[in-house]
């Protein structure tokens, strides 16, 4: 009856979804968790050029502080803060708890909002301690 | 037409084989991240600066090098697992997806242990 070489939908099926606030924000989770498995070997560069000695640190500084280091590191920042937020949100659901739709849609907008938020605030202190 | 029944047509056909163990990991080293990661980005913005000498120095105190090989320990960990998900979720051909997860495993292995023996270097060091 059934033929198996009918081509089935792989586990999340991504491109079946209409793009809202829910599944944008799922989607959200996974890219920043990506980013920040590439942001996990910058901080272990980091650890290890300490270990270096001043040179090896100096070459780290370097890369870091250059233009494109520092786009990284802000975007590193946003993508922690925002699957922080967001997997807090996730420990909750976990629970049972916050699954009404404006449960979620408030959730969600205050993870991405805040995330965005609490970027500004930290590279704000970075950049006016530069200058203090 | 299969005789399988629907119990065993169901167990082992994810696209990991397992579930509940890897779930539960996720959740408790995402709830032990939470005090970590961020115990990590106040202590870099309580510094007065981020040269060598302030960043080692801080560094070498034994609690700062404590939770700096917790931390990357357990975001090594974390993020092990949540990557691992992603390749069982996306990449559909089995010998492709072993290499993958092979690969993975011993990437984090090799990045997270060099960033753990690099504090115990500078903890150790007199």
């Amino acid at each position: 009856m059934h033929s198996p070489a009918r081509a089935r939908p792989t586990s999340p099926h991504a491109e079946i979804y209409r793009w809202q606030i829910g599944n944008s924000l799922s989607i959200l989770h996974r890219a920043t968790g990506v980013a920040l498995a590439l942001g996990l070997v910058a901080l272990c560069y980091w650890f290890v050029s300490i270990a270096g000695g001043e040179r090896a640190y100096a070459a780290a500084t370097g890369v870091f502080a250059s233009p494109a280091g520092v786009i990284f590191l802000v975007g590193w920042t946003f993508s922690f803060l925002y699957h922080l937020l967001n997997g807090v949100r996730h420990l909750f659901w976990d629970v049972g708890v916050g699954f009404e739709r404006t449960q979620r849609h408030m959730s969600g907008w205050f993870a991405v909002l805040g995330a965005a938020a609490l970027t500004l605030c930290v590279w704000g202190l970075v950049f006016a301690g530069h200058r203090a | 037409m299969s005789l399988r029944s629907p119990l065993g047509r169901v167990l082992g056909l994810g696209s990991a084989k397992d579930g509940t163990e890897h779930w539960w990991s996720q959740r408790v080293s995402a709830v032990a991240l939470i005090p970590l990661t961020l115990w990590f980005l106040f202590s870099l913005l309580a510094l007065p600066a981020l040269d060598y000498l302030t960043v080692r120095t801080w560094l070498s105190f034994p609690m700062s090098g404590f939770l700096a090989i917790l931390l990357v320990a357990v975001l090594t960990y974390h993020s092990y697992l949540g990557t691992t998900v992603i390749v069982e979720d996306y990449v559909p051909d089995p010998g492709t997806k072993l290499l993958w997860l092979l690969l993975l495993r011993f990437l984090y292995v090799l990045v997270g242990g060099a960033a753990i023996f690099a504090v115990l270097r500078v903890a150790l060091a007199s």
